[in-house]
């Protein structure tokens, strides 16, 4: 039997998550997302990853993003080397992709703010 | 001059959401912001995991905000950034609110006013660590300034000092972005931080964490180039001894928040010890009439979507204080008292101004109880009880009660404590 904390949210369920030939069994978990959780960690741990991108605007010389979904854990480095590698030179919005299908995982790294275009509007105000 | 209904101090997420409850009241409404964008401090929490009570998605901090910021601006509610308070008066025409910006020293008149205000960092200067005064001693929210709004890494090698949120959060994010975190020292023997936290930012990234440990001295002429750990005994004292030297060139202090409230305490709002925010009612509204807090200047919430509904509750009622006034006195309000078994509890009085209904509470248990079960009683009867499973310091708890039927007056004693176990 292992024990783990399910992150799906602040409720940090204590998972225990016991493998009984091919069923997984858990308990402790509140919702269906803890055996979700414990099942995909088991196998194939996935995380989401935050991070910025560089952009060539003085104002906002970094942008927040991240994967539209999650990646599989053991990828975070290679896709944050990726994030590290783009330079954003357009005003994105917040949903906008940044980097389409990163190292062909089927997710996309997108914009979580659109700072640039209210910096944009602040500009044009003045 | 400008007169409104509202205003509104600070534009973070309780004050966004206060200022779009009040103009949905038909309130005039204006905000005042000292940064040069909305959004206080979720502009640069930039990791996800904010909405999951009211959007039922993980949004990161910006996300999050920038929903509000659009409402906000949708309902076109007047504001100001970049603009600054620095003073406060009360008067029988209401409160004379002066603030400067670029365009110079400016004057505002208003009937309620909403302060929301934040919290702060506690610091370098209000934990006690010897030495010399090298740069690289950071709090971790200068710390995520810096990488997530600037662009700036300030660390290469670094020691996390406290287990709270933002420490770990930045745990994290250094990690990704290239620095090697050292380890997380927490003086108590329980972390602070919640717990998918501590899985999703330290054990996902093999950063250790020491509990009963803390930093003793720092050491550097011009940047820091190590520290000295110890452990603490049960009294939080450094042990003889156990004294062992770390080199790093940055040490980030994750020791806490403190709501902030000076503009409150300027104003006569008394305060909680317990929460150090304004005492409250269940509109929100402080010992100050007219006078209305939320979000973390009321107490340090764990998650932002309280801090929203904070917000708008502070709002709607400060919409509605301008008719109510006169009314209100003569019933009063009666206090909630939250015995030790609490670390404390929001809001601390009932206002029976009108039928109350249905109210929100928010407390933390003193203690980790596996099962423990909470209940209000009044004049020694018990009214409402509800059990609970693994209450923790750290995690705060959002509980609704309805007091309708229930005949309180000024004189009620209520009584609110946590039991162990599960008997109700």
């Amino acid at each position: 039997m292992r024990e783990m904390t399910c992150i799906v949210c602040p409720n940090s369920c204590t998972l225990k998550v016991e493998e009984q030939r091919e069923e997984i069994v858990v308990t402790g978990n509140k919702c269906k997302r803890g055996r979700e959780f414990a099942a995909a960690e088991l196998k194939h741990p996935m995380r989401t990853v935050c991070s910025t991108v560089r952009t060539v605007f003085p104002e906002a010389p970094v942008v927040p993003v991240r994967v539209s979904a999650e990646i599989p854990k053991n990828r975070i480095f290679d896709v944050m080397r990726e994030i590290n590698q783009t330079v954003l030179t357009v005003r994105a919005a917040g949903g906008d992709v940044v980097i389409r299908d990163v190292l062909g995982l089927g997710v996309d790294v997108i914009a979580t703010s659109s700072m640039l275009q209210s910096f944009a509007e602040l500009k044009g105000e003045k | 001059m400008t007169d409104y209904d509202v205003l509104v101090i600070g534009g973070g997420p309780g004050g966004l959401a206060a200022a779009v409850s009040a103009k949905k009241e038909g309130a005039g409404v204006l905000l005042i912001e000292r940064e040069a964008r909305l959004g206080g401090i979720l502009k640069q929490c930039i990791h996800d995991g904010f909405g999951l009570l009211r959007f039922g998605e993980k949004l990161t901090g910006p996300e999050y905000v920038e929903r509000f910021e659009e409402e906000f601006h949708k309902l076109s509610i007047s504001y100001e950034v970049q603009t600054f308070v620095t003073s406060v008066r009360k008067t029988e025409k209401g409160f004379y609110v002066y603030a400067v910006n670029a365009k110079g020293v400016r004057e505002y008149r208003t009937k309620a006013m909403v302060l929301a205000t934040g919290c702060r960092e506690r610091t370098a200067k209000q934990v006690f660590i010897h030495g010399t005064r090298p740069a690289g001693v950071f709090t971790a929210g200068t710390a995520q300034h810096f990488v997530n709004l600037m662009g700036q890494m300030p660390a290469r090698r670094c020691v996390i000092l406290g287990s709270g949120d933002i420490g770990l959060i930045m745990a994290r994010r250094l990690t990704l972005e290239g620095a090697k975190v050292l380890g997380v020292y927490e003086v108590k023997p329980v972390p602070s931080g919640l717990t998918r936290n501590l899985v999703q930012c330290l054990e996902d990234y093999d950063i250790p964490l020491f509990l009963s440990h803390t930093v003793t001295r720092v050491f550097g002429t011009g940047r820091l180039t190590g520290v000295e750990i110890a452990g603490v005994d049960e009294r939080m004292r450094p042990i003889p001894g156990t004294e062992r030297y770390v080199e790093c060139d940055t040490l980030i202090l994750s020791v806490g928040l403190i709501p902030e409230n000076e503009m409150a305490e300027s104003l006569g709002v008394p305060l909680d010890i317990r929460t150090k925010g304004p005492i409250c009612d269940n509109r929100f509204m402080t010992e100050a009439d007219g006078v209305f807090t939320c979000g973390n200047a009321t107490h340090v919430n764990d998650l932002v979507d309280y801090v929203s509904e904070s917000g708008e509750i502070a709002g709607r009622a400060a919409a509605s204080y301008k008719k109510r006034t006169g009314q209100e006195s003569e019933k009063g309000r009666v206090m909630m008292d939250a015995d030790a078994s609490l670390q404390y509890l929001v809001p601390q009085k009932l206002n029976l101004g009108s039928d109350l209904g249905k109210v929100i509470l928010y407390f933390r248990s003193s203690r980790v109880l596996t099962e423990g079960t909470l209940t209000v009683a009044v004049d020694g009867q018990k009214i409402f009880a509800r059990k609970y499973q693994n209450l923790k310091p750290p995690e705060m708890e959002r509980l609704e009660i309805d007091f309708t039927g229930q005949c309180l007056t000024k004189e009620s004693r209520v009584l609110v404590s946590i039991a162990e176990g599960g008997g109700i």
